[in-house]
């Protein structure tokens, strides 16, 4: 399995066809406490870049958008009870959405861990 | 003669020794109420009002009447009168104090707009009257539109939207229905980052793409970015003016003459129109559709609770397509032109937004406002808008980071960041030490493009003598913020309540009320 990251501070975990997509901790610690998390629907397609997800903070609500193309299989309805789960385990428990991947060369652009270290110290 | 030695005491002894404030049986302290629910202090088994026993009737609800109580506390009338009145002493209003909250226009009402909207003859008006009953009514409503067109150098105006986003939906609508009628679908909207929050969910809720145009460091919308991104897909482009950042998007001709060359529509959300009233005549800016919010420009902040109003401009071109239902005068006649009259020449309108005619409460209080202010003083508001704004701006600018106090005199707000704050410290401290100081907190993290952002708009009623107790108090707080004093993150402490755990407050909200034993029981 492998961590892909997107400048808009999602990551993908890439397990054969499925992809695992979450907000990194770096994101989470930028919202503040999150108080709501609104997923897609399974069985919804997405373009890369459409909005496929809400997360709402005690500061703003912010859209969470598909890192690449596909169709969600499963959301982490945790959340929906449990929306603290994103600041507490942003990056394992705190999922939202798996998606099976459309373009497995939509990946090639993303950065890896370090690349996205770096990203994040840069700003 | 004889002298009383044991008197009444006239002066405080040793009462200013720390800590002497002892707490009392029932929680009130002096003219600080402690109010409980209104279900606390009323039962359910008791009533305040003596009905005649209601007649039998045979329900043909069927399965959907009500066969248990509907658990309202009963109250008498003093109960209740007193209940609201102590609630509202808790309460922080305009009639109180200085209100700063900026894009908001929390302008003094003038009490003359409150006795002519309670004047029987507009106050207890049926919407279905019939129209030779309410000529009055009508008159006002056309004579208010007039000086909206006529301020705004516009072709015409809709009137009955009902706030500022009706009015975005309004003239979003126009302008798809404008698109349509000439066959030419397009689906993207253009909203620039420094725009009002209610324009991207606008475009959203009529079903168009939203796409962001970024803002310029000195916070003004990128115009190159703006005509790069212009396209055969674009339908409109949404700009606050002037924006959230209290600045004047200097570029706006340039920009409507771009969108109009790419053959889409310039909205712009007039929210802030008070800073341009009576200056600046967006028709002349090339723009199509923009609403006005009476309950800001005009006075009546916040609808004065509610509702509010937010006439539609629109230019010649979606002019033809505005909502039902308007007022036409006929020779000596005010008519209602509706969808029976419309045919004739007003075949295109998109329709109907509102059952009847509008806020006629906030009509004759805006014509009210503009006839006492003429058209002189009207631009003196605007004027004296921006005075008070930049007077904020300079005064705090040596202790709050202004970030586009570089670039230039402001317009009707001041908009500071936490920049400089020392470690921990945050704009809620300050908004919450402003509570313990007197005033309703400033907007607080609006504009999202500034971070920590508070956004003071002090309108033109203030005097100087209010505007610098302002700024005492915003001073001595940033101070206090820069200088790291621990005590800032306890305040409020004069407030009925303390800080409140909004976190906590937003996962588990408790939106009823259980009875005690009730609530035990489930637990």
């Amino acid at each position: 399995m492998s961590r892909y990251f997107t400048d808009e501070h999602e990551w993908i975990d890439v397990a054969g066809e499925i992809a695992t997509v979450g907000i990194t901790d770096y994101a989470q610690e930028q919202l503040g406490d999150i108080v709501f998390v609104e997923l897609p629907a399974e069985g919804t397609s997405f373009e890369k870049g459409d909005d496929a997800a809400v997360v709402e903070s005690v500061k703003a609500a912010s859209d969470v958008y598909a890192p690449i193309s596909g169709e969600v299989v499963e959301t982490n309805s945790a959340l929906e009870d449990e929306p603290a789960l994103v600041n507490s385990d942003a990056e394992e428990d705190g999922w939202f959405f798996k998606l099976r991947i459309a373009d497995a060369s939509e990946l090639e652009g993303l950065m890896n861990e370090a690349a996205y270290k770096k990203f994040v110290a840069s700003l | 003669m004889t002298m009383l030695k044991e008197g009444r005491p006239t002066a405080p002894q040793a009462l200013n020794e720390a800590d002497t404030t002892p707490a009392t049986a029932t929680g009130n302290r002096a003219l600080m109420l402690e109010e409980a629910l209104i279900f606390e202090i009323g039962s359910t088994e008791t009533t305040g009002v003596d009905f005649a026993e209601a007649p039998k009737v045979v329900s043909r609800l069927g399965n959907l009447a009500r066969t248990d109580g509907i658990g309202l506390p009963g109250l008498s009338e003093q109960e209740t009168v007193r209940h609201y009145t102590r609630l509202s002493r808790q309460n922080y209003a305009i009639d109180l104090g200085l209100f700063p909250l900026g894009s908001c226009t929390m302008k003094h009402n003038p009490r003359l707009n409150e006795k002519v909207a309670r004047m029987p003859g507009f106050a207890d008006l049926h919407p279905l009257a019939p129209q030779s009953t309410v000529q009055g009514a009508l008159a006002v409503i056309h004579e208010l539109a007039a000086w909206l067109v006529t301020l705004t150098g516009m072709h015409s105006v809709a009137m009955s939207p009902k706030a500022g986003a009706h009015g975005e939906l309004c003239g979003l609508l126009a302008i798809r229905a404008a698109l349509e009628a000439r066959g030419d679908a397009r689906s993207v909207i253009l909203v620039p980052e420094s725009a009002h929050g209610t324009n991207p969910a606008t475009a959203a809720f009529c079903g168009y793409k939203v796409e962001d145009i970024p803002a310029t460091p000195d916070g003004r919308v990128d115009l190159e970015a703006l005509k790069a991104r212009l396209g055969p897909d674009v339908a409109a482009v949404m700009i606050t003016n002037p924006n959230t950042c209290g600045l004047f998007e200097r570029d706006m001709k340039t920009i409507s003459d771009a969108v109009h060359a790419a053959g889409a529509f310039v909205y712009c959300d007039g929210a802030n129109f008070n800073a341009i009233v009576g200056r600046v005549r967006p028709g002349d800016l090339g723009v199509d559709a923009m609403h006005i919010n009476l309950h800001k420009t005009f006075s009546t902040p916040h609808g004065g609770g509610g509702p509010g109003s937010g006439p539609v401009v629109l230019s010649e071109a979606l002019a033809p397509f505005a909502p039902l239902p308007f007022v036409e005068k006929q020779g000596d006649k005010f008519v209602l032109v509706e969808e029976e009259t419309a045919e004739d020449h007003h075949g295109q309108t998109f329709g109907r937004m509102v059952a009847f005619h509008g806020q006629m409460g906030m009509f004759t209080r805006a014509l009210t406002y503009i006839l006492s202010h003429g058209a002189d003083g009207l631009r003196q508001v605007a004027t004296d808008a921006v005075l008070n704004a930049n007077y904020i701006l300079r005064s705090l600018d040596d202790v709050l980071d202004a970030p586009f106090g570089g670039s230039g005199p402001c317009m009707h707000e001041a908009l500071f960041s936490d920049k400089g704050l020392a470690e921990g410290f945050t704009t809620l401290d300050i908004a919450k030490g402003l509570i313990d100081e007197g005033f309703h907190p400033m907007t607080m993290y609006f504009p999202l493009v500034v971070h920590g952002a508070m956004l003071v708009e002090p309108t033109e009623t203030e005097s100087k003598a209010a505007l610098d107790q302002f700024i005492l108090a915003l001073r001595s707080l940033a101070e206090r913020a820069k200088a790291g004093d621990e005590a800032l993150k306890g305040a409020p402490y004069f407030a009925p309540r303390r800080r409140l755990d909004e976190t906590l407050a937003a996962r588990k909200p408790v939106l009823t009320w259980t009875e005690p034993e009730l609530a035990e029981a489930a637990e």
